[in-house]
């Protein structure tokens, strides 16, 4: 039995051979020799495509080496030559009859057995004989004759007893054949209303049907059961590229989807063709009876047409996808237009969700006695454990409601002049005021010219200045502690400010020295005009209430200078000079953004061997994509644009960016008491340098030191003296506010820039003497105002960087040097156990002898310079010592050729 | 075992990897590595460079060895046989530092004319000289696979040169120094730079950070730990100092060498037992790194002991003082012994 069914399976491809267990393994078939070959044995060509390309090439030709030839035609009275007709098979390969040649023969239904579809190939022939037809409308009439010619199966069926019309299958009675109606129509159960003499038809019919009498059925249109070749979902059926591309109804938008579109059958070429054949139309010429229309050669489809989305919007329940039937799609879309009224602009439709509203929360109000900085408890801040720094910070952060005792002895909150007076030194009579570097002359016609255009000078002699002031209560009390001078200057600044604004009524060329921040500037331009219409506190009103405390404070303390350094000029001056059509553009300055802190804990640290973290410090770093790429790691900030320590832009010109709570030198100043500190000649100059700079940010309306020291030597003098003086202030005012001021201060920069490097060297030299590795000076501040509320975080980079740049130009003499090269070419040859020639030893010490000779040559050179260092120094008696050791040297060689003969 | 070290040196240290920072934190030792720098080390071989010495430096596998020499030339030699191989020569001034490439393919060389010269080991040609500093060259140094040159100099910068393009800027300028660079090592992702500003300078390509630890002493010279997980560094106050890598605080302080203003070497033996510097005295001063005890004071000759390396997996090392090369290595018994121990 098994057996049996075993034969009754069919089998399809070739079975494998069975394995002889025997036999050794075939060795498996290289992959240069697994080839295609055809069933003569030739090798297969893949030319163009896999199918239905044309194979060339000298075996594939014909079937013959020479390929196809065209025979001869040879007609004799013997032999008359038949009349050939060539058919395209004539010309084709054997591969061309094949399954994937290009004309596959293959089985096909004759005509007699194949139902009513037309042969469209014999159609088209006869079309073709007609045209060529003597009359062309022959054969119309014998196509009109043409015999009936019924398929096999029609012939089968009507001997069966079916006629057309009529549905096949055994005949059945009236009410089945309703219900099948019914069923049939619940498919589709839209609103087709009954055709009413039907209905009543088959209302009236039901109670006179006879119960014999049965009918056939109802005729069905047959199903088409083509297999899904494709993987698309049902009833999908692809495009006809050529109907799509013609255009037929291009006005229409061709949905896909929607199944009762004529478009839509067009395009997939369904049956419902809507015959043409009588109807002339269109192009009178170049088209042929027979030849259709050509539709819109030059229709351009658009994408208009066509859906860019699956399906549209989907309905909300989810039941249906997007073949949902018809109606259930069209109430939604009416639905949703009633929603909307207004006109919805082609290609947006009406939004399912609504968005939802953001929520905008105030800003919580703040207290009014609210201080963005935390404050630590009094007993906290009481101990020495708190650094200088936050202490200071603290302070600055309290603001100047609270006054402080100013602390006793301590330098740094001296003026210059005070410390001058302490020190019992003479007044500096170098070029430190704007006016010494103008030439006489000019001076004269700048003051000449002040002069003229001098507006009433009644409140500016009131106005008391602010060094004036200074000067004058040391002169009285040179032991009491500092007066209320901190405050003092911007108090005094802004009277300053509204005495040169005041009644000025048209300055269309007023400096905008906030143009790149529009709502500082706008608030300038408001404090600018409360000034000009003499408000007192012009600064409190114009500033923005919602900033911090100390942003106002900051942004007060700007104002005013900036009132003061950019007033209006004169009608003369302010003619001579126009405003630079082309801003620079580089008045913002890179500044890291993290710096590093301050050194002297740091030190500290390190002498009390206390590494870790008073010593280290983490900085955020960004390595170039490269080098990550190029170290296998991946980026640590991927799509920064940033490499190496990230940098700020901060404003050239601000002012702020060159004030600086000094760090080190004024942090360690409260610690050590004064007298410890070793006064050097460094210090001094630098305080003076320090002091100079102090005022150069107020330089508009500062006097000169000179002056002060006119008004410290003979302090008695009246009154119009001192208005003279006022009057050379305004002349300096003058010549700052015609240009902003960087040139200026360039002038003064550089010399001072002068005096501190040769301090510097100085003060070096102190350093080395003192110990090892104090050669890291660290940049100083220029400026030092004492009564800023400046954090210390702001530290002005382009001073630092001219520092760092004269220390490194010096570093190149000194830090940890090479030592010398060898004393002595000899030596080293004569224990040189290499194997090289003689020859080439003795050369080399000729070298190496003179190269010794230009060493000390440069050596000496370099000594000659001004400034030594120590390690010059060192190296020097380095030099002597080695020289002094050259006897013993061979003795330490001699040791270590023994060493060296004890090895085995 | 030189086999092995031969074909994958970071591998090889990395089976061997003992952390030394534990082991400092529980004061434990481990018994390998006990007796390895004890004894003394015996002088084997003498080389003579020519000029002075500036630098000497093993190889990856530590079979060859590099000696950078004041006359302009940078010399390979073999280190068993101490036969000279190849003179390299193309710089202009004295050659301040070298360093080969893991497949000893390449060689990298600075020198004193501000330039990095990119070697070719077989043919000695110059494969590419890298220009952009702005002062003389002190330490140069590859990465682990080659594709970058770090290079320090005194212009205060560290330069990343890419040796796969032909771009002759560098790809990254490390200028956050304050003064002139005096050492550089790169291990895996991370760069270690000492600097005269007295600062070590940790950069994390991975992490995307920069540690830089004070100390008071323009630094001569900074080292990785093998293990990865501490810091040396020499300074000009005579004090060498181990610093733990991710915290900063000091694990050791070895003192009693005198280096007061020579730019000079210090290391770690291969199996970071021991600490070795150089010194102004003409000794090697070896220190058990644990107990920060002197353990050895290898006298070399009278003049400055400039340039120290360590094998990479042996107990060997070099010294340059001079003209002069000095291969040291340990007794040929203990050295058996070891081999056995560690394997």
């Amino acid at each position: 039995m098994a057996s049996d069914s075993e034969e009754d399976f069919v089998v399809y491809g070739t079975p494998l051979e069975p394995l002889d267990e025997d036999e050794p393994l075939k060795k498996p078939i290289p992959l240069h020799e697994q080839t295609v070959k055809d069933e003569k044995g030739r090798y297969q060509r893949f030319h163009g495509a896999f199918t239905g390309g044309f194979s060339a090439g000298y075996f594939n030709t014909v079937g013959s080496k020479e390929g196809w030839t065209p025979s001869t035609f040879i007609s004799s009275r013997q032999q008359k030559a038949e009349n050939h007709n060539a058919r395209p098979e004539d010309f084709m390969d054997e591969e061309d009859f094949s399954e994937h040649g290009i004309a596959p023969s293959q089985i096909t239904t004759s005509q007699e057995f194949s139902s009513g579809c037309r042969d469209e190939v014999r159609e088209k022939t006869r079309a073709v004989i007609s045209q060529m037809a003597l009359i062309p409308g022959d054969n119309l009439l014998e196509e009109l004759i043409t015999p009936a010619r019924l398929s096999i199966g029609v012939e089968l069926l009507r001997r069966m007893g079916w006629k057309e019309g009529q549905g096949i299958g055994p005949r059945v009675k009236r009410k089945l054949r309703q219900r099948q109606k019914e069923g049939g129509a619940r498919v589709y159960s839209c609103a087709l209303p009954h055709i009413g003499s039907e209905g009543s038809e088959d209302d009236d019919d039901e109670e006179f049907a006879p119960e014999n009498v049965t009918f056939a059925p109802v005729d069905v249109t047959p199903v088409d059961f083509s297999p899904r070749s494709g993987v698309q979902g049902l009833g999908y059926r692809g495009l006809n590229p050529g109907l799509a591309l013609l255009g037929h109804g291009a006005a229409e938008h061709i949905n896909l989807f929607n199944p009762e579109s004529e478009t839509r059958s067009q395009l997939f070429g369904n049956a419902q063709k809507t015959s043409r054949k009588g109807r002339i139309s269109g192009q009178a010429f170049g088209v042929g009876a027979l030849e259709d229309n050509d539709d819109d050669v030059y229709h351009k489809d658009s994408m208009t047409r066509y859906d860019t989305v699956l399906g549209g919007e989907e309905p909300g329940d989810g039941l249906y996808g997007w073949t949902a039937p018809q109606q259930y799609n069209n109430r939604r879309d009416t639905s949703k237009a009633l929603s909307y009224l207004g006109k919805i602009p082609e290609g947006f439709t009406v939004a399912l969700k609504h968005t939802k509203e953001k929520m905008i929360f105030p800003p919580p109000v703040l207290p009014p006695d609210f201080r963005p900085v935390h404050g630590f408890h009094p007993s906290l801040l009481g101990t020495t454990a708190v650094s200088p720094a936050l202490r200071q910070a603290l302070a600055t952060s309290r603001g100047h409601m609270v006054k402080e005792e100013p602390q006793q002895g301590g330098r740094h909150q001296l003026d210059s002049s005070q410390r001058r007076a302490l020190l019992g030194e003479d007044v500096l009579h170098s070029s430190s005021s704007v006016m010494e570097l103008l030439r006489p002359e000019d001076r004269q016609r700048l003051y000449n010219l002040h002069n003229d255009s001098k507006t009433t000078s009644a409140k500016c002699q009131n106005a008391i200045h602010p060094s004036g002031s200074v000067t004058r209560s040391t002169v009285v009390s040179l032991t009491q502690p500092l007066p209320q001078s901190c405050s003092t200057p911007s108090s005094s600044l802004q009277e300053d400010s509204l005495a040169s604004w005041r009644g000025v009524q048209s300055s269309t060329h007023t400096f905008r020295p906030f143009v790149k921040n529009p709502s500082k500037q706008a608030r300038y331009e408001q404090f600018l005009s409360r000034l000009k219409h003499g408000d007192k506190d012009a600064v409190e009103q114009s500033l923005d209430p919602g900033m911090t405390e100390w942003e106002r404070s900051r942004e007060r303390d700007e104002f005013v200078r900036a009132s003061i350094l950019y007033q209006p000029t004169s009608s003369s001056l302010s003619s001579r000079f126009t405003v630079a059509q082309h801003q620079e553009d580089d008045d913002a300055v890179e500044v890291c953004r993290d710096e590093e802190g301050a050194v002297d804990n740091k030190q500290a640290a390190v002498k009390m061997k206390m590494f870790g973290k008073l010593t280290r410090e983490m900085f955020e770093w960004h390595p170039d994509k490269l080098l990550c790429k190029r170290f296998n790691v991946p980026d640590a900030y991927p799509g920064s644009g940033v490499v190496g320590l990230p940098k700020v832009k901060r404003d050239k010109f601000s002012v702020f960016n060159f004030l600086n709570v000094t760090e080190s030198r004024e942090m360690t100043a409260p610690l050590k008491p004064p007298e410890m500190r070793k006064k050097s000649r460094w210090d001094v100059s630098e305080q003076e340098e320090l002091d100079k700079e102090d005022e150069l940010p107020t330089s508009a309306s500062t006097a000169s030191p000179n002056s002060i020291s006119d008004q410290t030597q003979a302090q008695k003098r009246k009154e119009d003296d001192k208005e003279e003086q006022q009057k050379e202030e305004e002349e300096e005012e003058e010549v700052v506010v015609s240009r902003p001021p960087m040139d200026l201060f360039k002038a003064i920069f550089a010399s001072s820039d002068d005096d501190s490097s040769s301090s510097e060297v100085e003060s070096e030299e102190e350093d080395t003497k003192e110990g090892e590795g104090k050669n890291d000076l660290h940049p100083l501040n220029l400026f030092n105002v004492p009564s800023t509320s400046v954090t210390s975080s702001i530290t002005s980079c382009s001073s630092q960087k001219t520092v760092v740049f004269s220390q490194t130009s010096m570093q190149e003499e000194f830090g940890p040097s090479l030592p010398p090269p060898s004393a002595r070419g000899g030596a080293t040859s004569h224990y040189s156990s290499s194997t090289e020639d003689k020859q080439r030893k003795k050369n080399k010490e000729k070298k190496v002898k003179k190269k010794e000779g230009k060493h000390k040559k440069d050596k000496k050179k370099k000594k000659q310079k001004k400034h030594k260092h120590k390690e010059k120094h060192q190296k020097k008696s380095k030099e002597e010592e080695s020289s002094d050791e050259d006897s013993e040297g061979h003795v330490s060689t001699e040791e270590l050729l023994k060493r060296l003969k004890s090895i085995p | 075992m030189r086999t092995q070290g031969n074909s994958q040196p970071h591998l090889q240290r990395a089976a061997l990897r003992h952390t030394c920072r534990n082991r400092i934190r529980r004061r434990t030792r481990l018994p390998v590595c006990t007796a390895q720098l004890t004894k003394e080390l015996w002088l084997t071989i003498m080389l003579c460079h020519g000029g002075a010495v500036r630098a000497v430096r093993f190889n990856a596998d530590g079979n060859y060895l590099l000696s950078c020499g004041s006359d302009k030339s940078l010399k390979l030699w073999g280190v068993s046989r101490g036969t000279l191989l190849k003179t390299y020569s193309g710089h202009g001034y004295e050659v301040l530092d070298a360093d080969g490439s893991y497949d000893n393919s390449q060689l990298c060389s600075c020198s004193s004319d501000k330039s990095v010269i990119l070697w070719d080991v077989a043919s000695g040609q110059v494969i590419r000289k890298l220009r952009g500093h702005a002062g003389k060259v002190n330490c140069v140094q590859f990465n682990e696979e080659a594709t970058v040159i770090l290079s320090g100099s005194i212009d205060g910068t560290v330069r990343c040169w890419d040796t796969r393009s032909r771009r002759f800027e560098p790809i990254q300028v490390l200028d956050e120094a304050k003064d002139g660079i005096s050492s550089v090592k790169v291990v895996q992702h991370e760069l270690l730079t000492g600097s005269v500003d007295g600062r070590v300078r940790r950069y994390d390509l991975r992490m995307g950070q920069l540690h830089v630890d004070f100390i008071n002493s323009p630094i001569t010279c900074v080292c990785f730990s093998q293990d990865g997980q501490c810091t040396l560094s020499s300074s000009l106050d005579s004090v060498v100092r181990l610093l733990d890598k991710s915290t900063g605080e000091m694990l050791g302080e070895y003192t009693g060498h005198k280096m007061k203003s020579y730019k000079l070497d210090c290391c770690l033996s291969s199996k970071d037992t021991h600490v070795l510097s150089c010194s102004e005295d003409g000794h090697v001063y070896c220190w058990d790194l644990v107990e920060g005890s002197l353990s050895l004071k290898l006298p070399v000759g009278k003049a400055v002991v400039q340039s120290l390396s360590f094998h990479p997996t042996e107990t060997c090392l070099l010294t340059s003082m001079e003209g002069c090369v000095q291969v040291w290595a340990a007794e040929p018994e203990e050295t058996q012994d070891e081999v056995t121990m560690a394997t």
